[in-house]
């Protein structure tokens, strides 16, 4: 046994470990002493193991490191030369392959086990060792590691001309994938429909391979895996079955890489006497800010701590050092957090005030501290003041900003709108001091207090908002936009389950005003099962029997009678209702026209409902009845109803807002076209004479404002954003990295340089000068915009004129309007 | 919700013409005993600026036809009124003139006026008639669809004419070659098949081959006259190859034609209003000095 007593042992040499250990290399100078166990046979084994010649990221760029160990983005060579280097330089004391096999006491006499049989004690103790310790598995048979099925790819140069399979959609798996595919056949399989996690380089490289058609590289979204077929022998090929959007499918494949990530090393950490919050496989010990686990003079950091990324591990690496030694030093984030804060009238500090916020909100409160300091890091804080504070306040606001700060609190006036019904903003609220009243505009009002969320609605359906939001004076709110917010809920069960349960519960309310004490309601939402339908699916059949209606959450469903489609339903629609209110057997088949989220509530939880507050039924029967004669009159004319369906297969089931053309009024003139030319820049956003037509209707290639817009995902600077109003535009932010281009199904998004500008109009007339008005046919593009690159254009339903769109205003015929799915019926039966 | 021009705003601007129609009239019969109707009573005045207001009213539709960012109205609700208040004049410029024609400038301008008006009434026939036509010719397929599909098919015709004899190979390919579709607009209009094909290889002489006929005739007649089965089977598929050429090569010229009777009228139309212009200055000024 090592006899000295450490004044502080660090455990795992990560970029975390590797930080805290280069920082308490220089308090050993002063004469307190330190150790770095590493269980590898060198530093840093996650990073080792990275594909050679891997590009390693230095993000999030706005924070600055802080660490005496060297970081700048560079290949993985580079990388852990810089190490190596500096572990030399700042005499660290390590030993490797040195595992630590357990952990017991506490603060000021912890000791620790080792593999080898030793013993060594220690004051303090950082435990820094990642989450690689086990990768995630398939969880079915077969997935044991194999030649086959594999967690880890140390080579990509190992395989060539092979078929494999890459399940994942975080960073290592794109990055395995796309090592593979100079010479291999690669599928990648995406549990989901877009690559959320991923970073920003990654996303980009992964896309350009899809999209690429000179590379074998597949991309399966939606998908998830159903079973493993081991090969027969030696060199035979197995195979995988995946369940798809479109059915099973099955690969025969030479290997499967699954990149699942990895679960905590949780047990050992729990050996160590470490309490989780709760029991979710990937729950995060709780911390408290110097990075302390509930075991006194136990720390953690890095990854463990729930911290992915390299920089932000070697930042808390230096800091807890600090801490160790009764330095009290802010993180090295703290001047963004500060930043949020400033208007506030608090005189806390910055830290205190999160601390203070996040115990206020109930679903944030079992939240990773550090988590949630993220959280507030990348939302907005707003505050409504009363007039007299708000012009005082304003003025502050203008120092800051002149002295250069960008992020800064959001003020608003007190009674002001936070939004108003019918906006198409998809921001998340809480509210963490004061009230904001919800008021639909038909009566029905509420009032959320401090501790309370709002906005989910809107999150979740596409929709535009279902009432204004008005702010209390002296309210203040956490606002969170929906990429943020969509992140967090796919990393963090329980604050999705949270969201989901009030949506389900004040979904409810809306469609069946209860009159149900709340926690009747509550109690009753939480029984309500969410389902998810794929395009195309059937919920119901026509002649079947049922005893369930659904709530739609988002998307469309389209009721059909035969092969006929007579209705459309949107979220917040109830379909199937009248098997809950008569005839049992359904009158409809109900499919699902895009991607559909629904919730499923049956026979009991309706009577529930509806028995306390039995006026309710008569609204019930009032529009059931109404939907009833809508489908009916369709129903009987068959080309309205075909008319329907063609509208809905070209996408319009989603639209908020597309372009269509009555052909049997267009003269063909393309005033429509020269308009949106010459109100955007010399380039038109949409193609009349493409697109598709059916009994005399024409949809152009135009842009559809769709309800969840397909665009938006996956665009990497966050460049496309919806107006209040509905619009769907790119911001002057794109990078041209052509993501939207691939992810719009209806193809309106051009790639495009900068048009020269052009003679007026009289010049053209009266001189002709210039090409006339329109998008010219030929043009010689400036070396400026040549130099700026092809950026994405699409139509901005002409937000910024006040008359509205262009292209609607220039007809000269009437034939080309704008419309929502609202508009169907009226727009096939004037026909 | 399409609501085409005259229905425009239901009806709004045929309710004004009605109005027009009958204040004009009751204007008209206004005008007392003692001095006879004519342009240059207070009412014929009344009459006279109204109808050059009109025209010059007509005639901005041109400018505000391109202000694309205009908040001024509507494309459409400006051709509505265009219409009604084009039609109007008819009446209120002949009440102003009180029937007095004859050889000099104002009736010059009276003139061209009505042929203004009735080029108008062609394009507002065509606005109203040939839309339909053009959609059920189209049916769902865009112009430039057409052609590429037009190219496809000639693609393939070449190939397969490689394993024809001679004789065959060459008046296939001079049938493509000598395919004719208008591109002035003018022939356009008479929508004329100008196709020829070339019967005798080597001979200058192209002879028609008007809705490719000839062509299909010579296929049909050859295929059991060919001695060689791959040859057989080659021009059977030629052949219904062309018979699809025929079909795409007639909607592609019913559609050029179409097209080209909706823009065609404007060419007269547009011309007729700076003469017209023109002419109510001189009317006007001659009306002054001869007064
Ligand atoms: C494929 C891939 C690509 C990535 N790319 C990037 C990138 O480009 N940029 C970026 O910022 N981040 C990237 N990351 C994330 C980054 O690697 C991690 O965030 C970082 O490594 C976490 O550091 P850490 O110090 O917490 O843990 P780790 O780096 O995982 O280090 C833990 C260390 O502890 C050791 N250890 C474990 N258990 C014991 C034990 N019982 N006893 C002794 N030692 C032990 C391990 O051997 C290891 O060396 C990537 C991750 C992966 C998997
Ligand atoms: C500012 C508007 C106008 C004024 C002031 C005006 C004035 C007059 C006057 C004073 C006369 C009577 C001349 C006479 O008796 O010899 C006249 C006649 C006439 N005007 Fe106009 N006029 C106007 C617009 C028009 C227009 C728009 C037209 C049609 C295009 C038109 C067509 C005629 C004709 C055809 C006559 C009859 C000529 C004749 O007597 O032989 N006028 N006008
Ligand atoms: C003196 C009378 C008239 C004048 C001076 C006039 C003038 C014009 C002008 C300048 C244009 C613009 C063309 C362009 O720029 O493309 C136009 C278009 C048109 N006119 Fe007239 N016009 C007259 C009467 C009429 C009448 C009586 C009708 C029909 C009943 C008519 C129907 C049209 C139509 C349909 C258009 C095309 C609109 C479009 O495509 O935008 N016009 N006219
Ligand atoms: S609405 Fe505006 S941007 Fe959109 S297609 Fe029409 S003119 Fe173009
Ligand atoms: S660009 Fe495409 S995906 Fe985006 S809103 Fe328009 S139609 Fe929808």
């Amino acid at each position: 046994m090592d006899s000295h007593k450490y004044k502080v042992v660090i455990i795992g040499s990560g970029p975390a470990g590797l930080s805290a250990a280069a920082r308490a290399a220089h308090y050993s100078q002063e004469g307190s002493s330190h150790l770095l166990l590493e269980a590898f046979s060198s530093p840093a084994k996650t990073i080792f193991q990275y594909q050679k010649g891997k590009h390693v990221m230095d993000e999030p760029g706005f924070l600055d490191l802080r660490s005496p160990m060297e970081f700048v983005a560079g290949k993985r060579e580079t990388v852990l030369q810089a190490w190596e280097d500096g572990l030399k330089n700042c005499e660290v004391n390590v030993q490797y392959e040195t595992e630590v096999v357990s952990i017991s006491g506490e603060n000021p006499n912890f000791i620790i086990k080792l593999k080898n049989g030793n013993e060594i004690t220690s004051e303090n103790v950082i435990l820094s060792i990642g989450l690689q310790g086990n990768p995630r598995k398939l969880g079915m048979p077969g997935d044991d590691e194999s030649d086959f099925v594999r967690y880890t790819l140390e080579d990509p140069a190992e395989f060539e001309d092979k078929t494999i399979v890459v399940i994942g959609a975080g960073d290592a798996a794109i990055e395995n994938a796309l090592g593979l595919a100079q010479q291999n056949t690669v599928h990648i399989i995406n549990r989901k429909n877009e690559f959320a996690r991923a970073k920003e380089g990654n996303l980009n490289a992964v896309l350009a391979a899809i999209n690429s058609k000179s590379n074998e590289f597949y991309c399966g979204y939606n998908t998830n895996v159903k079973s493993v077929q081991l090969p027969d022998g030696n060199g035979q090929n197995g195979a995988i079955v995946l369940d798809t959007p479109d059915g099973d499918k099955e690969i025969a494949c030479d290997c499967i890489i699954a990149r699942l990530g990895a679960i905590a090393p949780r047990r050992f950490v729990e050996s160590c006497g470490v309490q989780f919050p709760n029991d979710k496989p990937d729950s995060i010990p709780d911390l408290d800010n110097q990075y302390q686990s509930n075991v006194k003079g136990l720390y953690i950091i890095g990854a463990l701590g729930g911290y992915p990324l390299i920089k932000q591990a070697m930042n808390q690496g230096y800091d807890v050092i600090e801490f160790i030694h009764g330095k009290e030093i802010k993180p090295a984030d703290h001047p963004l957090l500060e930043q949020q804060f400033k208007l506030l009238p608090y005189a806390m500090d910055a830290q205190k005030v999160l601390e203070l916020y996040q115990q206020r909100v109930p679903m944030f409160r079992r939240m990773n501290a550090l988590a949630f300091r993220e959280l507030i890091i990348e939302s907005n804080i707003v505050i409504a003041l009363d007039e007299e504070l708000y012009t005082e306040t304003q003025k502050e606001e203008k120092i800051a900003r002149n002295a250069g700060v960008s992020k800064l609190t959001k003020l608003i006036k007190a009674g002001d709108y936070i939004f108003k019904k019918g906006d198409y903003s998809n921001s998340f609220y809480t509210i963490v001091e004061g009230e904001v009243y919800l008021d639909s505009g038909t009566g029905k009002k509420f009032t959320v207090g401090a501790g309370q969320f709002f906005g989910e609605m809107s999150l979740l359906s596409g929709r535009p908002r279902k009432a204004h939001a008005i702010a209390s004076s002296d309210c203040i709110l956490i606002e969170t936009s929906r990429r943020i917010m969509i992140k967090l809920m796919n990393s963090n069960d329980e604050v999705a389950e949270g969201i989901n349960r009030i949506f389900i519960t004040r979904a409810l309310q809306g469609a069946f005003s209860p009159k149900l004490p709340n926690k009747e309601l509550v109690q009753l939402a939480g029984t309500v099962e969410m389902l998810e339908f794929k395009a195309n699916e059937e919920i119901f059949k026509e002649g079947e029997k049922g005893a369930e209606l659904y709530l739609i959450r988002s998307g469309t469903v389209s009721l059909s009678k035969g092969n006929v489609v007579t209705v459309q339903l949107q979220s917040g629609d109830l379909v199937g209702q009248m098997a809950l209110m008569g005839n049992p057997v359904r009158l409809h088949t109900a499919k699902a026209a895009v991607r559909v989220e629904a919730l499923k509530i049956n026979r009991q939880q309706f009577i529930t409902l509806v028995k306390s507050n039995p006026d309710e039924i008569k609204v019930l029967q009032k529009n059931l009845a109404e939907l009833m004669k809508n489908s009916n009159s369709m129903g009987s004319v068959v080309e309205a109803a075909e008319t329907v369906s063609f509208l809905l297969d070209k996408g319009l089931g989603e639209a908020t807002n597309a372009l269509v053309i009555d052909e049997t009024l267009c003269v063909a003139c393309d005033n429509c076209e020269t308009a949106c030319a010459e109100t955007h820049n010399g380039i038109s956003r949409l193609d009349r004479e493409s697109g598709s037509s059916f009994a005399g209707l024409h949809i152009p290639i135009s842009c559809r404002h769709c309800e969840q817009p397909h665009c938006m995902k996956d665009c990497p600077a966050d460049a496309i954003h919806r107006a209040e109003s509905g619009e769907v535009f790119i911001d002057t932010s794109c990078i041209g990295c052509g993501n939207c281009e691939t992810n719009c199904p209806y193809d309106v998004i051009k790639m495009s340089y900068d048009m020269p500008k052009k003679p007026s109009l009289f010049a053209w007339m009266f001189m002709g000068v210039g090409s006339g008005p329109g998008e010219p046919k030929k043009v010689t593009i400036d070396k400026k915009a040549k130099d700026k690159g092809k950026k994405a254009v699409k139509c901005d339903a002409c937000m910024d004129l006040k008359g509205g769109p262009a292209c609607v205003r220039a007809c000269p015929t009437g034939a080309a309007i704008r419309i929502s799915p609202n508009d169907f019926v009226e727009l096939v039966d004037g026909r | 919700m399409h609501q085409n021009l005259l229905k425009y705003k239901h009806y709004r601007y045929l309710k004004l013409f009605l109005v027009l129609a009958v204040a004009s009239i009751a204007l008209y019969f206004s005008q007392g005993e003692d001095q006879p109707a004519n342009g240059g009573t207070l009412q014929g005045y009344i009459l006279g600026i109204t109808s050059a207001f009109f025209i010059l009213l007509l005639t901005f539709l041109g400018i505000r036809k391109r202000s694309y960012s205009s908040n001024m109205g509507t494309v459409e609700g400006w051709t509505s009124a265009h219409v009604f208040l084009g039609t109007s004049l008819l009446l209120i410029t002949t009440l102003h003139a009180a029937f007095q024609v004859g050889w000099n400038v104002h009736t010059l301008a009276y003139i061209l006026m009505l042929a203004v008006i009735f080029s108008g009434f062609f394009g507002l026939f065509a606005y109203m008639h040939y839309p339909r036509i053009l959609s059920s010719n189209n049916n769902g397929t865009s112009q430039d669809q057409w052609f590429d599909d037009l190219q496809e098919i000639d693609e393939k015709i070449k190939n397969l004419a490689i394993s024809c004899r001679t004789g065959v190979r060459l008046m296939v390919l001079s049938a493509i070659e000598n395919t004719q579709l208008d591109s002035t607009l003018f022939k356009q209009l008479r929508g004329k098949d100008g196709s020829k094909i070339r019967l005798q290889s080597g001979s200058k002489q192209l002879v028609t081959n008007k809705n490719q006929e000839i062509i299909i005739d010579i296929l049909s007649t050859a295929i059991p006259n060919s001695q060689k089965q791959a040859e057989a089977s080659a021009l059977n598929e030629i052949l219904t190859l062309f018979s699809r050429r025929q079909r795409l090569l007639k909607i592609i010229r019913r559609t050029l034609q179409v097209k080209a009777y909706l823009k065609a009228w404007l060419i007269f139309h547009i011309p007729i209003t700076i003469a017209l212009l023109a002419a109510l200055i001189v009317h006007i000024l001659v009306v002054f000095i001869y007064w």
